[in-house]
């Protein structure tokens, strides 16, 4: 373990740091999404006929809710592959 | 920063870098034509061609359509419904053509994944680029609507607010761009691994799947999420 040079280290963390950006912008999102897709469920039950009006706005507020999660996926791009820390 | 990021090919199996095609020189600077260049070019050559051919099919329009007509009228009411929703009925008549022009590009160039290009979308630059105009539009459209009180209205509710404000009205084309950006780089990027590190077996028919949420799905409701997002803006300094 002595043989590794400091660039590897700063790489390897930056990996590290890369997989828990999308650990924690994974998990956001995606129960955003699904609280957006149950409340959506809930809505067609209570009212049948307003089915594709319901449909687009919960598609609408996913895609919005999204936006954090790919922010962390561009701030795992950038520790992976433009390296800023060395 | 941005901009380097997807230079460099150092796995030349994965294949959802930028590349540069040609380099030129300018004023002693190096400078590249991307692959980014040659997908926009390819994507503005077919709207103008769509451009040309529904100009010519509209100066003898019927009053029942048919056909092309009947597309094209869809796609304008869809414009004018969305525009007529978030600014006010009759109100946002004039920002038609620029809601139209950036939902068209970006529509298209979201669905040139399809057909082998690397999608302009997914560089940073167009999609800043965009993000910008959006932004002198709204700010644009502010100033005609209260002169002086579009910056007044930067120190309200209360003065010492003023950089918070500042902040919420800069942030508005980083995250309309980065929204775009990320998402159709995302699905780009996922593509390519599919492609790339998978044994050739799984690449057969497979990807057409992938290839229907990520481009077609996925790009199609970026593209509605991004007009929408910037007809709200414009509406709300109307």
């Amino acid at each position: 373990m002595t043989n590794i040079t400091d660039q590897g280290l700063v790489h390897a963390c930056s990996a590290i740091a890369a997989a828990v950006v999308m650990l924690g912008s994974g998990l956001g999102p995606a129960l955003g999404q699904g609280y957006a897709a149950g409340k959506g469920a809930e809505a067609v039950g209570r009212n049948p006929g307003a089915r594709s009006e319901i449909m687009t706005t919960m598609l609408l507020g996913q895609a919005v809710a999204e936006t954090t999660g790919l922010y962390g996926l561009v701030v795992a791009l950038i520790l992976m592959f433009v390296k800023p820390f060395g | 920063m941005m901009q380097t990021m997807l230079y460099s090919a150092e796995t030349p199996d994965l294949d959802f870098y930028i590349k540069g095609v040609f380099s030129y020189e300018l004023f002693g600077q190096t400078l590249w034509i991307t692959s980014t260049h040659l997908s926009m070019f390819v994507v503005s050559l077919v709207l103008i061609i769509l451009a040309l051919v529904v100009n010519r099919r509209m100066k003898r329009a019927t009053e029942v359509p048919t056909g092309l007509q009947n597309a094209v009228e869809y796609g304008i009411e869809f414009l004018e419904n969305l525009i007529d929703g978030n600014m006010g009925k009759g109100k946002g008549h004039g920002y038609i053509g620029f809601v139209g022009t950036v939902f068209l590009f970006v529509l298209f160039s979201n669905l040139s994944g399809l057909f082998g290009l690397r999608a302009p979308t997914a560089d940073f630059g167009v999609t800043f680029a965009i993000g910008i105009t959006t932004f002198l539009v709204i700010q644009s459209t502010g100033i005609r609507a209260h002169k002086l009180g579009h910056f007044k209205a930067l120190f309200e509710p209360l003065p010492f607010l003023f950089p918070i404000n500042l902040i919420g009205e800069i942030a508005v084309p980083v995250s309309l761009s980065m929204r775009l950006f990320a998402n159709i780089l995302g699905g780009t990027i996922i593509v390519a691994l599919w492609y790339g590190l998978l044994p050739v077996f799984f690449n057969i028919g497979l990807p057409s799947f992938l290839h229907a949420y990520l481009d077609m799905f996925s790009g199609c409701i970026q593209t509605y999420v991004l007009c929408m997002l910037a007809t709200i803006y414009i509406g709300d300094k109307m």
